[in-house]
């Protein structure tokens, strides 16, 4: 066994063990173990995505003395291993460009508490993303529930608070539903781990025996991660918690909690359950309806707003609509569609929220619309990068948006079923037109110049790039990667199928 | 659907109505500390119907005494695992959302969430 | 032959308070327990007239179910909405659980091989008696060291928003808290003291021999940890703060956690390296039913019930004072 294989284990304990590491260090200390954690683990990641694709092949870790299914164990493929170097990349971007902020917002004696979340937060994703057991799964769900609820209220003011509750309220019902569908296929197939659920519920579903609570389960699963993941009619706690909190918590939350619960779903459906079954059983029906609906209505009441970071949060609501439709078309296309949108979306929102925050800091720390007029032409980078974002949204060639809707379109045509080809067009069209409203009134708002008297009133600062490095660096490598995702983006489209063959 | 199955299985039948009065306080109730009484509910009727899955009539609890160690002299000990950790979760998010109560309950001096929002929305940020 | 005594001496001797406990002249209660009088709880004018107009205008215009008929109709419909989808769940439910296998039948698919070698070969691979404890605590030890983390983190959080430090000043600094807590809390309660001077031992002896014993009887880290915690909030309402914090203030708690926590994860880290790339591992199994017996499963278990002792200790704390 190569040493290399070892990586994944490592990279959970040691993302495990920072936690209590920095609680009890200082805060500046602190954010240094946050930081070197992230980057170890994103490089390790990294050995482990170039040594399975030499191999060609996943493989299976066990955790313990004993093989599965009697004891743990985690298993390592094409599309884990993406999804890992990705996320650690864009963590390590969201904690970069957030620095000033968290320590402004923050109490000096909170702050390494704050890291503790983060690393935590990095963990569970991390087991989320390997782990072959579905009640391990759920154990990291609730430590990804708890630290995003950390994440939200460290910044202590009255709406934070109220935020956090509502987010709290909802996210434990999605626990209760997932732990109860949990329960349910353990009693009709006796085991836990992934792989033999799903030798079991094929004889199951072969037999006919259990039709009614082999159903139950599955719809009951598939709820309660759409409500922890904020599908549409479930989204209430959503605009609150991302528009208020602390920035590099906000770019966190929108860019990979969401994503680390999709990506269970994903597995849930491949391994637990086959794909066959599931389209079979019509939840993902309900699914794709819940999807389209979620991208309207997002759009319109992102049209209402004037804050622009609740703005931008309606947005996200809109995009997981996106992903959920990609589901409900029912094909392999419309899956790696899906796991596409995740890559580019959450590189695309995190870009939204750091740029933001630098135009907000230009005009006054205020988030109101009126406000940020001519914000562009007094922080250039946060104007050219917000502009960037905006322009991926809509879905413009050359940016990693275009992409992601092509692929959509692509599988909406392919798809067998005919009836859901014309739903899923009209609304990616009606959608397109929507997002391009909001985004582009703001944008041309950035670069309207501001009238003299009211600036002379108003006397807002300028910020030049090299005034904040780390801001400056952050924002630079979300351009980057944006252009990167939207041009070359063959090659990335491959290694998701290849590790989505690999995944059953 | 299957009655007389239903009635065996009686103790999973009073789990999953327990389970739909929890859920129904943290919909309906107004008071924060109810909503958190009904998420408590909800979580044990969950561990009264997984603790019930390893039960089997006439045979005792997992623990090897006088060196008996068949299959058949003892419980599945598999779902009281399960019980154990989802206890520990469960008290731990208890405490979580007992604090925002406090917190907000200080603030606000009131643990209605609707004249909160509403007191929120008239006081701006 | 008695010694006269002058009288202020006779009257601090044993025998003349018994005599006046016989004669019903001593008050029992004078200058044994001390309460101040509460301070009225009071509010300025302001914010009294404040909080009576929002409640009006809350009342008027938001809640108002005389005149305003579409908060009326939408308050109906959203109770009857709920009502009804928590209706349909409960019937959904249901019928699953009616389709579910029997109850208590041993041919469940529950039951199988994976039940049978927990068993069978338990207590000769993992070497502990409680089958239960060796099943969380080597066979599926993942899912614990995730709980584990499960309860420090929301520690965390309860520290994050209920922890008061020395920074802030105002009304909810620190020594107004300390202060108010001295003056409604009685000094010397008779009967809670007593009680807490019999009881406290046992009950922290017990806790550590639920601990000790996880592996050879019902028991664990977690039962014995909560059972500790609770005997150490026995004594800290029946004694104060000033005793406890003789010995567990912050730093206590934050380097416990801290050493307990590193502890598990380097022996679990061990166990998982050695077990994956099938090296053989080096901790003896020793003899079933010894106390140094199953391995790593009793340090396991102390340092599990250290973190959850002090956490149970750290949420009285908070909850009541915000400062250790």
């Amino acid at each position: 066994m190569a040493f290399v294989q070892n990586f994944p284990f490592m990279s959970i304990i040691l993302s495990l063990f920072s936690g209590p590491l920095c609680s009890i260090l200082s805060g500046r200390k602190a954010k240094w173990v946050n930081a070197a954690v992230i980057v170890i683990i994103g490089g390790m990641s990294a050995a482990v995505l170039g040594f399975v694709l030499g191999t060609g092949q996943e493989y299976v870790y066990t955790m313990g003395h004993f093989p599965a299914p009697w004891g743990n164990e985690i298993r390592v493929g094409v599309l884990e291993a993406v999804m890992a170097v990705f996320f650690c990349v864009i963590m390590l971007l969201c904690m970069l460009g957030g620095i000033r902020e968290r320590e402004e917002e923050i109490e000096d004696t909170k702050q390494n508490l704050y890291y503790i979340m983060v690393n935590l937060l990095l963990s569970s994703l991390l087991a989320l993303i390997y782990t072959n057991d579905l009640f391990t799964a759920y154990v990291f769900v609730e430590i990804n529930t708890i630290s995003a609820c950390g994440l939200i209220m460290i910044r202590q003011n009255g709406r934070t608070l109220v935020a956090a509750t509502r987010y709290m309220i909802m996210s434990l019902l999605g626990s209760g539903l997932l732990l109860l569908g949990i329960c349910f296929l353990y009693d009709l197939t006796g085991h836990l781990l992934m792989s033999n659920i799903r030798e079991q519920v094929a004889l199951i579903h072969a037999n006919g025996s259990y039709h009614i609570p082999l159903l139950v389960a599955v719809g009951l699963m598939s709820v309660g991660i759409a409500i922890k993941s904020a599908l549409y009619p479930f989204h209430s706690w959503l605009p609150d918690a991302y528009g208020y909190s602390s920035l590099s918590s906000a770019s966190i939350l929108s860019s990979l909690v969401s994503k680390g619960y999709i990506f269970l779903l994903v597995k849930i459906f491949y391994r637990v359950i086959g794909f066959d079954i599931v389209r079979d059983s019509k939840v993902i029906n309900v699914l794709f309806v819940f999807g389209i609906v979620g991208m309207i209505m997002g759009s319109v009441s992102a049209i209402k707003e004037s804050n622009i970071r609740r703005m931008i949060s309606y947005s996200s609501i809109a995009q997981i609509g996106y992903i959920y439709m990609g589901f409900g078309l029912g094909t392999t296309a419309g899956i790696v569609a899906s796991i596409y949108h995740i890559v580019s979306h959450a590189a695309t929102k995190a870009l939204l929220f750091v740029a933001a925050s630098g135009i907000t800091e230009v005009s006054g720390d205020s988030t109101d619309f009126f406000d940020l007029t001519g914000a562009g032409y007094r922080n250039k980078l946060s104007g050219i990068a917000f502009t960037v974002g905006s322009l991926s949204m809509v879905g413009i060639p050359v940016f990693s948006g275009f992409i992601s809707k092509l692929l959509f379109a692509q599988a909406g045509v392919g798809v067998e079923n005919t009836a859901k080809m014309l739903p899923t067009l009209i609304a990616l069209a009606i959608s397109t037109v929507l997002n391009a409203v909001y985004f582009m009134k703001t944008v041309i708002r950035l670069y309207t110049p501001e009238k003299k008297a009211v600036l002379e009133k108003k006397q807002f600062k300028q910020v030049k790039m090299t005034e904040e490095p780390a801001k400056s660096f952050a924002l630079i490598c979300f351009i980057v990667l944006n252009l990167f995702l939207g041009l070359s983006s063959e090659p990335i489209i491959r290694l998701i199928e290849n590790g989505l063959n690999m995944f059953a | 659907m299957n009655l007389g199955n239903l009635f065996n299985n009686y103790g999973e039948a009073v789990a999953m109505i327990l389970f739909g009065i929890g859920f129904s306080n943290l919909l309906l109730q107004k008071n924060l500390i109810k909503k958190i009484i009904g998420l408590n509910i909800m979580d044990t009727a969950m561990y009264l119907f997984l603790a019930l899955k390893g039960f089997i009539g006439g045979r005792k609890a997992p623990i090897v005494t006088d060196g008996v160690q068949s299959v058949e002299a003892y419980i599945n000990p598999i779902p009281s695992g399960l019980v154990l950790t989802g206890i520990v979760v469960s008290v731990s998010v208890t405490a979580l959302m007992l604090s925002l109560t406090i917190r907000l309950y200080r603030r606000y001096h009131t643990l209605d969430l609707d004249e909160i929002s509403t007191r929120l929305r008239k006081e701006g940020l | 032959m008695s010694k006269k005594v002058s009288q202020e001496k006779y009257e601090k001797t044993r025998s003349y308070r018994m005599k006046q406990w016989f004669d019903g002249t001593r008050d029992p209660f004078l200058n044994t327990v001390e309460m101040k009088p509460q301070k009225a709880f009071s509010e300025d004018k302001e914010t009294l007239e404040r909080r009576a107009e929002d409640r009006k205008e809350l009342r008027e215009r938001i809640y108002d179910t005389a005149g305003n008929t579409e908060v009326r109709v939408f308050r109906k419909f959203y109770r009857v909405a709920s009502v009804l989808f928590c209706i349909c769940l409960v019937v959904m439910l249901l019928a699953a659980v009616s389709g579910l296998p029997a109850f208590g039948n041993p041919g469940n698919p529950v039951n199988n091989e994976v039940a049978a070698r927990y068993i069978e070969n338990g207590l000769q691979e993992t070497g502990a008696v409680n089958i239960v404890t060796g099943m969380i605590l080597d066979y599926r030890a993942f899912d614990t060291l995730g709980e584990s983390h499960v309860l420090f983190i929301a520690t965390c959080t309860v520290l994050i928003l209920l922890r008061l430090d020395k920074s802030k000043k105002g009304s909810h600094g620190i020594g107004y808290e300390a202060e108010e807590d001295r003056i409604y809390e009685p000094k010397n309660d008779v009967i809670l003291q007593t009680v807490a001077r019999i009881l406290v031992p046992p009950i922290v002896i017990f806790g550590i021999y639920v601990i000790l014993g996880g592996h050879l009887g019902p028991g664990g880290g977690f039962s014995g940890g909560a059972v500790i915690g609770a005997g150490l909030i026995l004594y800290v309402n029946a004694f104060g703060f000033a005793k406890t914090e003789r010995f567990f203030h912050e730093k206590t708690y934050k380097r416990l956690s801290f050493c307990a926590l590193a502890c598990y994860a380097l022996a679990k880290s061990y166990s998982f390296y050695t077990g994956a790339n099938h090296i053989e591992s080096m901790i003896p199994l020793g003899t079933p039913g010894a106390i140094l017996s199953s391995g790593l499963i009793l340090i396991l278990n102390i340092c599990v019930g250290l973190v959850v002792a002090g956490t149970m200790y750290t949420f009285y704390v908070m909850f009541r004072k915000g400062a250790y």
